[in-house]
């Protein structure tokens, strides 16, 4: 089941030299019990989808247009107070990059779980609060009796636990989760890129995971959505952009990760140069000065973001000519 | 390439961290705690080899790459380049073996003086050195293009602001390479760096290893990276070496848990694959207070008794060139 749907979503960022264009014409789904991976570059806008459609943007940012279906309700047209009472903890949350910084070190860990709680939902006391936060500890795999430390008290992953458990204290359905694994040892990674997939199953849970390593996608994500520059390169399902993957931003970024079970060692590839300023993006197709097919269409027009299989969707000249 | 005489020997080399305690604790008592960061490890590199240090954060590989270069003074142990003892020269002695070690820190973010220009920071070496005036500007620009940045000319006069993450961390690699050492720390060259140019650092690094015949110790967290950039590996936990061969060995025949376990943690790229999971349990302990015997015992998926808890493991030749520090594989 289809639970979010975002159409031609743009939001740009106004700044004293012009609006940067983050997010650029985006299109894409979210279904209930699935993992739809953002992957790309920093810099690419991923983490700028996500703050769009909980519209928690940061200053200078705005929707500049397109669509987010909600159950159809379009949340482009909420305003603030009906997005923090109806759709934010209560539909949707997220977890934030870098979970260790996002707790509040002077308080209890309880007590800012019990605060989310309250927060969005008034009508459940103090105590009924804190009772959920031990079954959410519960849930995310960390000993109930620890609501009440200090965030200084957990490790990274405890930490990342609590964020995680902070998130589905409201029983959302779709949960964002930004770089989960980013700052973490790769033992504790693994750890909890496992309880988001075991989350996701037992809640039903619609998940967008945001992260620059495409290896997390592919052991997490049904869905894979890659963008370069602000616009979607290429989406589909995990395994065809994988295993066939159309866009020659996709095949280089695939390219730069190696596998550890390689049999051999191998020279490492990479994309050369870097993403364009997104002040003023290249005519064409964003990514033609990277790449090695580029042709002259690619310089003048922009390609269309069009269906070349079913589900499979590319914008690149090359892969919809024919 | 591998001629197969060291360059540098580690004996036994610990650094203990003293923590420093309040007055009020130091009247009621008077004994002293030690981060145990390094404690007793053995290892050589060879001449033109890269290798590999890996584990966690909080195993010490970092202490360990900066003990090298004598940035860190060692508690114990010695640390012999080619094969002068280097462990206690003075200052005065040992600068002219700085001419011969370098490193390149992890965040070229951070690691590049932003007032200076990228001339005066690539230079900056051969002035501390006292070899200025011997075509400084020459060996600049062959510095800068042995990492690449070409033509030097555009690059000299700029500020590290204006470069992007990948072109700062060649400017502190070309830093690096202006003595033309003949040894250099990477500590976790990569890690800040977005993953499409990752590869160019690395090829770089190998490059420089093939054209110059470098020695590296690459210091890293990522085990995928590691296996494409090493010769041979170690693989640290809590202070020690568990594991250690070449890198063939080590990844597809681990021999040691905690060696398998982060192999087994790394996320393939495949859809399709399905990986065998240990994910051992818990996190790594502190260095304050290491668990007694070996120290992995506490997450051990195949902790086999009493031993394990009771009795170290030393590290031993199991095959050929292949150390493994593991009661499993000690008769």
């Amino acid at each position: 089941m289809v639970l979010l749907d975002v159409k031609n979503l743009k939001t740009y960022y106004y700044t004293l030299r012009g609006y940067v264009k983050a997010v650029d014409d985006v299109t894409f789904a979210v279904e209930s019990g699935k993992a739809t991976g953002l992957a790309g570059e920093s810099g690419c806008g991923k983490t700028t989808v996500a703050s769009s459609i909980l519209r928690v943007l940061s200053t200078g940012g705005r929707i500049v247009g397109g669509q987010i279906l909600y159950k159809n309700i379009d949340l482009v047209k909420l305003d603030e107070e009906e997005m923090r009472e109806k759709i934010r903890w209560k539909e949707m949350s997220i977890v934030f990059q870098g979970a260790m910084n996002a707790l509040n070190p002077v308080y209890r860990v309880s007590d800012q779980i019990v605060e989310a709680i309250t927060l969005h939902e008034p009508d459940v006391s103090k105590k009924e609060a804190l009772e959920r936060a031990k079954k959410l500890f519960e849930l995310v795999g960390i000993e109930p009796s620890r609501v009440d430390n200090y965030p200084h008290e957990f490790s990274g992953g405890m930490r990342q636990r609590a964020m995680i458990a902070m998130a589905l204290s409201s029983n959302p359905s779709v949960l964002f989760a930004d770089e989960p694994a980013t700052a973490l040892d790769v033992i504790v990674a693994a750890q909890v890129l496992k309880l988001l997939k075991t989350l996701k199953e037992k809640l039903n849970l619609g998940m967008v995971l945001i992260t620059h390593d495409l290896s997390i996608i592919a052991e997490l994500c049904e869905y894979c959505v890659i963008m370069y520059a602000g616009k979607i390169a290429e989406y589909g399902d995990t395994v065809t952009i994988f295993k066939s993957p159309l866009h020659p931003y996709t095949i280089g970024l695939i390219g730069t990760f190696p596998s550890i079970n390689a049999k051999e060692r191998m020279r490492m590839v990479s994309i050369p140069g870097s993403p364009p300023d997104l002040l003023n993006p290249p005519q064409g197709c964003r990514f033609h000065p990277r790449c090695k097919y580029a042709l002259e269409i690619c310089r003048k027009e922009e390609p269309k973001y069009l269906e070349v299989d079913k589900g499979h969707f590319v914008a690149c000249h090359l892969a919809t000519k024919t | 390439m591998h001629e197969n005489t060291s360059l540098i020997k580690v004996k036994n080399l610990k650094k203990w961290f003293a923590i420093r305690t309040g007055f009020f604790t130091s009247l009621i008592s008077a004994k002293q705690f030690f981060v145990r960061a390094v404690d007793d490890v053995s290892f050589d590199i060879k001449k033109g080899e890269i290798f590999g240090l890996a584990g966690e954060s909080g195993s010490g590989k970092t202490t360990t790459g900066r003990l090298l270069l004598r940035l860190v003074e060692p508690t114990e142990g010695k640390i012999i380049f080619e094969d002068r003892d280097i462990t206690s020269i003075g200052e005065k002695e040992f600068k002219p073996f700085r001419r011969r070690m370098q490193i390149v820190f992890q965040d070229p973010y951070e690691s590049l003086n932003a007032r200076m220009t990228i001339q005066s920071i690539i230079e900056e070496p051969l002035v501390i050195q006292g070899l200025v005036g011997e075509d400084m500007a020459g060996r600049v620009q062959k510095a800068l293009e042995d990492v690449q940045l070409t033509p030097p000319e555009e690059f000299l006069f700029r500020y590290p602001h204006e470069l992007s993450g990948g072109q700062r961390q060649r400017v502190a690699m070309a830093r690096a390479l202006i003595l033309s050492p003949e040894f250099i720390v990477a500590d976790e060259p990569v890690s800040m760096l977005d993953v499409s140019i990752r590869a160019e650092i690395l090829n770089l690094l190998v490059d420089l290893r093939n054209k110059y015949g470098t020695s590296f110790l690459y210091i890293t967290h990522d085990l995928a990276l590691a296996r494409h950039i090493c010769d041979r590996l170690a693989v640290m936990y809590l202070g020690k070496i568990v594991e250690m061969s070449n890198v063939d060995q080590v990844m597809l025949e681990p021999l040691h848990p905690y060696t398998n376990a982060l192999i087994s943690a790394v996320p393939v790229p495949d859809p399709t694959s399905k990986r065998v999971e240990v994910v051992i349990k818990g996190e790594i302990p502190s260095p304050i207070n290491p668990p007694s015997g070996c120290r992995f015992h506490t997450r051990c998926p195949l902790y086999i008794g009493e031993i394990c808890r009771t009795k170290e493991p030393p590290l031993v030749e199991v095959k050929k060139g292949h150390y493994v520090a593991c009661h499993l594989h000690v008769k």
